[in-house]
């Protein structure tokens, strides 16, 4: 058993848990933050992407007792409030999710990628950077276009708070 | 219309949950006092199970109990079946061997469960289930297919030949007379390769059994809970029906996997009850690859007769189809009566037989995936035309052409009755959104970098909405495939709709909403759709075969209907008109010519107050139809893909995919746009990636995502998209479903275009570029031997 202590969605959690516990165990059942989804064995489709001390990483990868003293957070932490998050908006005004399984880690995973490139993203770059999360309904299409236009309003958004 | 009617591009109800990680899948269910289940299964193809010892596995930490085969059968619980009963062409029944639910005797596929291990939690589980002790008596498999007669026996005694049905359709003698008097006759063979549906949400199922009322609760993975419900108690004894409550949650996409009913929800209803707890399992990722029914898996030869002026005269087809280890539950429907029934095409074809031979071999069931027949037809139909084009040194456009049905209703020789579409108007858009006339310019300038420029087409035909129950019926439905819906108008005006229909990822709870706002004019936000629980909805066929628009929104229109009629009636008493003068528009009632008018909340308040209604009529308002239509739908497209091969890597690159289609009425283009894309890219994926690959001893050699090619982003381009809108006469909306165009119409495109591109016609899926590599190199050889 190990004691972990974690900041999740900005809360203080403090659980023991076995040393063969992985995060996204300790979310789903332990937390009950069920929208980080298990959608393989093989740290293949990126369903159960989640942020740690800001990166994007698979929680199925990880075990819960190796990530003791970081923050995490995941789909449910994403909003402010009621506010959604431009990548959450992005993803629903351009219908970039069908049954909704694998879109909290491609979200997750849209961000990160907006994160790590301040320079402004083309097509090419997205669909190369979303090589690690499968998603079987959508197809990409629509999903590519969010993260173009969430790129976009995360940009204006950081400008204007920087104006602020 | 309004903003939010038919036809509107309303952004989904349903994201808002799914958005924000709020949406309630089945493994999202937690109960209390919950434990796990983990199966044991065969790492052998075909093996005799000498003994399986559980004690060692009884002892281990968390072990609450371990279930075997004989026990599932000691509890009177039967044999899973396959619903769809076809016949020999001698008459003789198909073959149905005995499918337990943990077979004691014999394991025929990888994977095929043998025990099942409950304990406290997963891990504990799985660490158990390895110590079931399990010896194995190893037996030769059949894996080639082609070859089943040669092959060991799956099922002694009952096919002793492997072969399940030797079925056909269509008139021989007349097509063989066509092909004696034909100008041309071109040939060909393919194989349609099995594929994996992969959904991304794993099958899992929640069981949990209250001995109180004697009543059994499952959540489950399911495309369709009530046929689930209707399975279990009828035919696997599991619980009775009016003690068995099926719940679908959220479904994290299904593609035909999640139609059917698997060993293991019948294991868990029965281990809930014999522990007296709660019962999860989850299938991992290597399980989904080993048990959810696979797809397709053809091997075809075919033959087309032409005329002098290349008109089509006959076609006459020859396939194996594999069904895998046993029987799944639409199996035997998916290579005949959703295949051969297709093979016209788009085309006036006045001859056509199909002798489809239907087999066992020692690999997992097959069964319907998205297109279920259709794919396998039109990737045939389309390679032929493709083919013969070459043959005959003609434009691929102009032989579809020449050949188009244009007139219509148009009776085919193999029972379909097409309604109208419009095939030569669907090339034409086509043609215009890849920009045909610069294809020239393109295939120049690859020429010049030192690439090879293909182009491929498909004109693809569908039958969706499968129906009548009296047609299915009489072709061996175990099922009717009519659908239900129920209107409850509440009396503040809001509006709940029930829906047989099972939504999972098509969109229902925003599509629906949109035809009950397009009819009353009430904002889309006071509708909400009720789905994928029997014990809200009284009974429904499911989703799939793109049946939720044209049957399950035909539904919801018949019985908007009466709610109308109701409604008319009473705003017309109220207002001293006549019923027949009321209007309804912009969410009010209105008397036509005069200033009279009510809100629809006011007209709905009446009917249950029922201060004042009509002499004689009851109060409130709330109707129910049972909708069976009268035909299939015919949705149909042309899709044009321009691809770009790298000689030296044999690496295929798609630089255009047009898709144009005919869906009849759109209800949300957002909507349809997205369903389109979906099925683009697993057909795109089943044309260059996926893949089942098994070795001579039944090894599923693919069996993770390291092994299986599933698309990803940087394998597939941006989509172009356009549609034709020839409305369906049959049913009241006018649609006619749009989820399998996609993965129907992308593979022989795709594959037309590697040909054109590489010179050669011999290459099958998917073409990964060893295969392209490899093709490009048989070009080349009489080079070499110069
Ligand atoms: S569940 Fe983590 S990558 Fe698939
Ligand atoms: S939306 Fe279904 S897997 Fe991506």
């Amino acid at each position: 058993m190990s004691e972990v202590k974690l900041t999740v969605n900005g809360r203080n959690i403090s659980k023991s848990v076995s040393d063969r516990t992985l995060l996204v165990e300790l979310l789903r059942e332990e937390l009950g933050l069920t929208g980080t989804h298990v959608g393989c064995d093989t740290s293949q489709c990126g369903a159960c992407t989640v942020h740690i001390d800001g990166n994007a990483v698979k929680s199925c990868t990880v075990l819960a007792a190796q990530v003791s003293g970081s923050s995490v957070t995941t789909i449910e932490g994403l909003a402010k409030g009621d506010t959604l998050h431009p990548m959450q908006e992005a993803f629903r005004t351009h219908h970039g999710l069908q049954c909704g399984f694998c879109t909290p880690g491609m979200i997750m995973m849209g961000v990160d990628i907006v994160n790590r490139h301040p320079e402004g993203l083309d097509e090419t770059t997205i669909r190369k950077e979303l090589e690690g999360n499968i998603c079987r309904c959508t197809g990409y299409h629509n999903i590519v276009k969010a993260i173009a236009a969430a790129a976009e309003d995360m940009r204006a958004g950081a400008t204007s708070l920087a104006a602020e | 219309m309004g903003a939010e009617g038919i036809g509107a591009r309303v952004v989904r109800k349903e994201d808002g949950r799914f958005i924000t990680g709020a949406g309630q899948y089945t493994d999202d269910v937690f109960e209390r006092q919950m434990c796990a289940a983990v199966f044991v299964r065969s790492p052998h193809a075909h093996a005799k199970v000498v003994s399986i010892d559980p004690s060692a596995a009884k002892e281990m930490p968390g072990v609450i109990d371990v279930i075997v085969g004989q026990d599932i059968i000691d509890a009177g619980i039967g044999n899973l079946i396959c619903g769809w009963a076809i016949q020999s062409k001698d008459g003789t029944p198909m073959k149905m061997a005995p499918y337990n639910v943990m077979d004691p005797g014999t394991v025929r596929y990888v994977g095929q469960p043998v025990a099942m291990v409950i304990a406290e939690t997963r891990a504990e589980a799985e660490d158990a289930a390895e110590a079931v002790d399990v010896e194995y008596d190893p037996q030769p498999a059949l894996t080639d297919f082609a070859n089943y007669a040669s092959g060991p026996v799956v099922h002694p005694g009952t096919a002793d030949d492997n072969m399940i049905c030797d079925w056909q359709l269509g008139d021989e003698a007349a097509t063989d007379a066509a092909f004696a008097s034909a100008a041309h006759v071109v040939e060909i063979s393919l194989r349609n390769n099995r594929l994996v549906p992969n959904a991304m949400e794993p099958r899992s199922a929640v069981a949990q059994f209250n001995r109180a009322e004697d009543h059994t609760t499952l959540w489950t993975t399911s495309q369709n809970p009530h046929v689930a419900r209707l399975v279990l108690s009828a035919f696997y004894n599991v619980a009775p029906e009016h003690k068995l409550r099926v719940i679908a949650p959220d479904v994290g996409g299904g593609f035909g996997s999640k139609i059917y009913i698997y060993p293991e929800e019948i294991a868990c209803c029965y281990a809930a009850k014999r522990v007296g707890r709660p019962v999860k399992w989850t299938a991992d990722r290597t399980e989904a690859f080993m048990t959810d029914a696979h797809g397709r898996d053809h091997v075809t030869k075919a033959k087309m007769a032409f005329d002098a002026d290349h008109r089509i005269t006959g076609f006459k087809v020859d396939t194996i189809a594999n069904l895998g280890a046993y029987m799944s539950l639409f199996s035997s429907a998916t290579p005949t009566y959703l295949y051969a029934t297709l093979l016209s095409g788009q085309y006036d074809i006045p001859n056509i037989y199909a002798n489809v031979k239907l087999v066992y071999s020692h690999t997992t069931p097959v069964d319907a995936y998205r297109g279920a027949g259709r794919p396998e037809a039109t990737f045939l139909v389309e390679r032929t035309m493709e083919t013969a084009a070459r043959q005959f040194g003609m434009s691929p456009i102009e032989l579809r052409r020449k050949n188009f049905i244009t007139q219509f209703p148009h009776q085919t020789p193999v029972l379909m009755n097409y309604d109208p579409s419009d095939f030569h108007g669907l090339m034409d858009k086509a043609l215009a959104a890849i920009d045909f006339d610069g294809y020239p310019a393109r295939k120049a300038e690859s020429e010049r970098r030192g690439m090879l420029r293909g182009i491929g087409f498909s004109s693809y035909i569908e039958a969706c909405g499968i129906a009548p129950s009296q047609a299915v019926g009489s072709l061996g439905a175990g099922v009717g495939l009519w659908e239900s819906a129920e209107i409850r108008v509440n009396p503040v005006g809001t509006i709940e709709v029930l829906s047989g229909c099972h939504s999972h990822g098509q969109s229902h709870e925003t599509t629906y909403a949109q035809i009950v706002a397009h009819r009353f004019g009430v904002p889309m936000s006071n509708v909400s759709i009720v789905h994928g629980d029997t014990d809200k909805v009284q009974f429904g066929m499911g989703t799939y075969g793109s049946r939720s628009g044209p049957v399950g929104g035909g539904a919801i229109a018949k019985a908007l209907d009466k709610v109308e009629a109701k409604a008319k009636l009473i705003a017309a008493h109220l207002m001293e008109a006549d019923a027949g003068d009321i209007e309804i528009e912009g969410g009010e009632l209105k008397v036509a010519g005069t200033d009279k008018k009510l809100a629809w909340h006011e007209v709905c308040l009446a009917a249950y107050t029922a201060h004042n209604l009509p002499e004689g009529m009851e109060p409130g308002l709330k109707e129910t139809s049972f909708y069976d239509p009268a035909n299939f739908t015919f949705p149909a497209g042309t899709f044009i893909c321009e691809v770009e091969v790298d000689p030296n890597t044999g690496v295929t690159t798609i630089v255009n995919f047009v898709a144009v289609d005919d869906f009849g009425i759109i209800i949300n283009p957002m909507v349809v746009e997205g369903q389109v894309h979906g099925g683009l890219a697993q057909g795109i994926g089943q044309a260059l990636l996926e893949g089942c690959v098994y070795d001579d001893e039944g090894q599923l050699l693919t069996a993770s995502y390291m092994d299986y090619a599933m698309p990803r982003a940087d394998d597939l381009p941006s989509f172009g998209l356009d549609h034709l809108e020839v409305p369906n006469p049959n049913n009241p909306l006018g649609v006619k479903g749009c989820g399998e165009a996609g993965a129907i119409g992308a593979p022989p495109a795709v594959i037309n275009a590697i040909t054109d591109a590489i010179g050669t016609n011999d290459l099958q899926m998917p073409a990964t570029p060893e295969k392209v590599w490899r093709a490009i190199q048989s070009t080349k050889m009489p080079m070499a031997a110069e």
